[in-house]
């Protein structure tokens, strides 16, 4: 009888979500096609409105132009090139880093208010990150390598300490997840004050605000080699892991019984997605809920299966940091706003939403 | 045709020793009452507990050494927690169960999704294939994890309490199904009748221990059933079909609060 009232908990309620929500994502090709599509010529179109606006307005025939390599030097030429085109690729590049990592997040934890900000990832990525930053561990040209280095170390860290927190009694609950989330980012995130403020730096302020929330000012050809390269892998491998993933689905113990050793696979992802969300911080400071909400607009488009789920997911993280990003340089112009002020203020309803939207029964 | 054997198989102190043989094609059932260890027991057949003393073998190889890809390439179950917050449809969720049989990295092929399309056909769920899974009700979630548990293909399948929030149609008609698809099954039972009809044999256990085994004739009679479940009730063979059948005395039974149903 035990087993009938712990299964009874769950059953006949159908979820109160938008009538999208209960419609299964259609399984056809087309229907992925379009919204694979649809999602290209969104970041198009974001991407030339970002070349072409801010507090140098520029017609979008020049931007063309300086992009088809048909406008002679130009202080327009410079600017789309040089200043806004590495800018606009970092936004794709950890947009879609981050939709993914969240994504997969959300896999592992078996919870969809997973995201390498909540849970602290990124801030442990920040405190590496700083701390190589003050010690100028590798100085010069090596700092390329010694700041993500820092800063996988750091998201690793906090991802195993807030995993290790959340999962103590062998069961992990939603709320212990988020709150050992949250309780972790705090830490780490005052930890990165703190180390910018005891080395005296004498822009300590904003260089804290930047790790703290994230920025794509720094964005230059040279420092997009890395993101990309990792991205590129790390799409590519995760890929492959569609199957995996979708076992965890079903739950620890759903998992095991169809094959997959869960404490190794995690362990392995782990280190994947902390690898993937530092490297993003590194360039980017910790920009907060795109993994959070991408991943869960590209669920309700096409479904929870990875394969399919992740490239969208990708696109809609790229297109989402393309725009808040031209949002942050845009609506108090000339002042740049940190990105993650704006996806914050998105991102943070959107997450109250998703709790309370909870059917009843279902855990936090 | 496979068979499974537990030498002294023991699990903290919930599960005891216990010995259990499951022939070539036999289906055998645990009942015992709540507490008494069908679970536990059938975790540490299916892997997701390590037993603490003893062997599971499923023709002479250690169950729990093989490891979670090559067990599952042999023995499916129904688990317990299948609850997922995330919306697979039913359909996807039951092509899960080819997992086994490949790579991780190998999609599903044509043959996948007609076997998928088969098992869903098996239990009756055709027309709610492309529904979300978490919609569904208690009973349509079980019979989609049986669909699920077909496809795995197993030679040992391994239930726990496959009946449970199914009408009573579909207990008979999932039962029906385990026996028809010719692999060696074991399965907790709580309905007392089910176990009888379905079963080759019965295994009862009390507080993680084998009390008797046999027969459903041998295994079900008045005084086990007041022994081990503390309940008064006749058994008599089946009008029709001569399978023991158990009834019980309503009215005060024997000071205890339990009951079976």
């Amino acid at each position: 009888m035990t087993a009938v009232l712990e299964r009874s908990g769950t059953p006949e309620h159908t979820p109160e979500g938008t009538s999208a929500e209960k419609r299964a994502p259609a399984a056809g090709t087309s229907r992925y096609v379009l919204v694979v599509a649809g999602l290209v010529l969104a970041l198009a179109l974001a991407g030339l409105a970002s070349l072409a606006l801010g507090s140098v307005r520029i017609p979008p025939g020049q931007v063309l132009d300086a992009l088809t390599g048909r406008a002679g030097p130009s202080p327009y030429r410079t600017i789309v090139l040089d200043v806004r085109l590495p800018r606009v690729l970092l936004g794709v590049v950890v947009g879609a880093g981050l939709a993914v990592v969240g994504a997969v997040l959300q896999a592992l934890v078996n919870n969809r208010l997973a995201d390498p900000f909540l849970l602290g990832i990124s801030s442990g990525a920040s405190a590496g990150a700083v701390l190589v930053l003050v010690l100028g561990v590798g100085g010069g040209v090596t700092t390329t390598i010694a700041l993500p280095g820092g800063a996988f170390a750091g998201a690793l860290l906090a991802l195993v300490l807030v995993y290790g927190l959340a999962r103590r009694g062998g069961t992990m609950t939603g709320p212990r997840l988020v709150l050992a989330g949250v309780a972790v980012s705090y830490i780490l995130s005052a930890l990165t004050t703190l180390i910018l403020a005891a080395a005296g730096r004498p822009e300590h302020f904003r260089e804290a605000l930047y790790w703290s929330l994230g920025g794509l000012g720094s964005a230059r050809w040279d420092t997009l080699v890395l993101p990309v390269t990792v991205l590129a892998l790390g799409i590519g491998l995760l890929l492959t892991l569609s199957r995996p993933l979708d076992l965890l689905l079903v739950g620890e113990e759903g998992a095991t019984v169809l094959g997959l050793d869960t404490a190794r696979f995690r362990a392995a992802v782990f280190v994947l997605v902390s690898l993937v969300t530092a490297v993003m911080v590194a360039a980017s400071g910790a920009v907060g809920f795109i993994g959070l909400m991408a991943p869960h607009a590209a669920r309700l488009a096409v479904g929870a299966p990875h394969r399919r789920l992740l490239p969208v997911a990708a696109l809609g993280g790229a297109v989402a940091l393309v725009l808040a990003d031209l949002a942050a340089r845009t609506v108090t112009a000339p002042q740049d706003l940190p990105v993650g002020v704006l996806t914050a203020l998105i991102g943070g309803p959107f997450f109250l939403w998703l709790m309370r939207r909870r059917p009843e029964g279902t855990p936090l | 045709m496979t068979e499974l054997r537990l030498h002294g198989l023991s699990y903290e102190d919930r599960l005891r020793s216990v010995d259990l043989t499951v022939g070539p094609g036999e289906t055998v059932g645990l009942i015992g009452p709540n507490g008494s260890g069908k679970t536990t027991l059938l975790r540490c057949v299916y892997g997701t507990l390590a037993p603490t003393a003893g062997r599971a073998t499923l023709d002479g190889d250690d169950l729990h050494a093989l490891g979670p890809k090559a067990r599952a390439r042999r023995v499916a179950t129904v688990p317990q927690d299948s609850a997922t917050e995330f919306e697979l449809t039913v359909r996807e969720l039951v092509a899960l169960g080819r997992s086994p049989h490949k790579r991780f990295w190998e999609g599903d092929t044509g043959a996948d999704r007609e076997r998928a399309g088969a098992a869903l056909a098996r239990v009756g769920l055709t027309e709610l294939a492309d529904r979300a899974y978490p919609t569904l009700s208690g009973g349509e979630r079980q019979r989609a994890l049986v669909a699920r548990a077909l496809v795995q293909d197993p030679a040992l399948l391994v239930l726990d309490e496959p009946t449970n929030h199914l009408d009573i149609r579909h207990q008979l008609d999932v039962l029906r199904l385990v026996r028809e698809l010719g692999t060696t099954n074991l399965l907790a039972l709580h309905d007392l009748n089910l176990a009888g009809a379905y079963c080759d044999r019965l295994y009862v256990l009390e507080q993680g221990r084998v009390v008797t085994g046999g027969t459903p004739a041998e295994v079900l009679t008045p005084a086990l059933l007041d022994a081990v479940y503390g309940v008064d009730a006749e058994v008599i063979p089946h009008p029709r079909t001569g399978s023991p059948t158990v009834v019980y005395l309503h009215g005060p039974a024997v000071g205890q609060k339990l009951s079976t149903m």
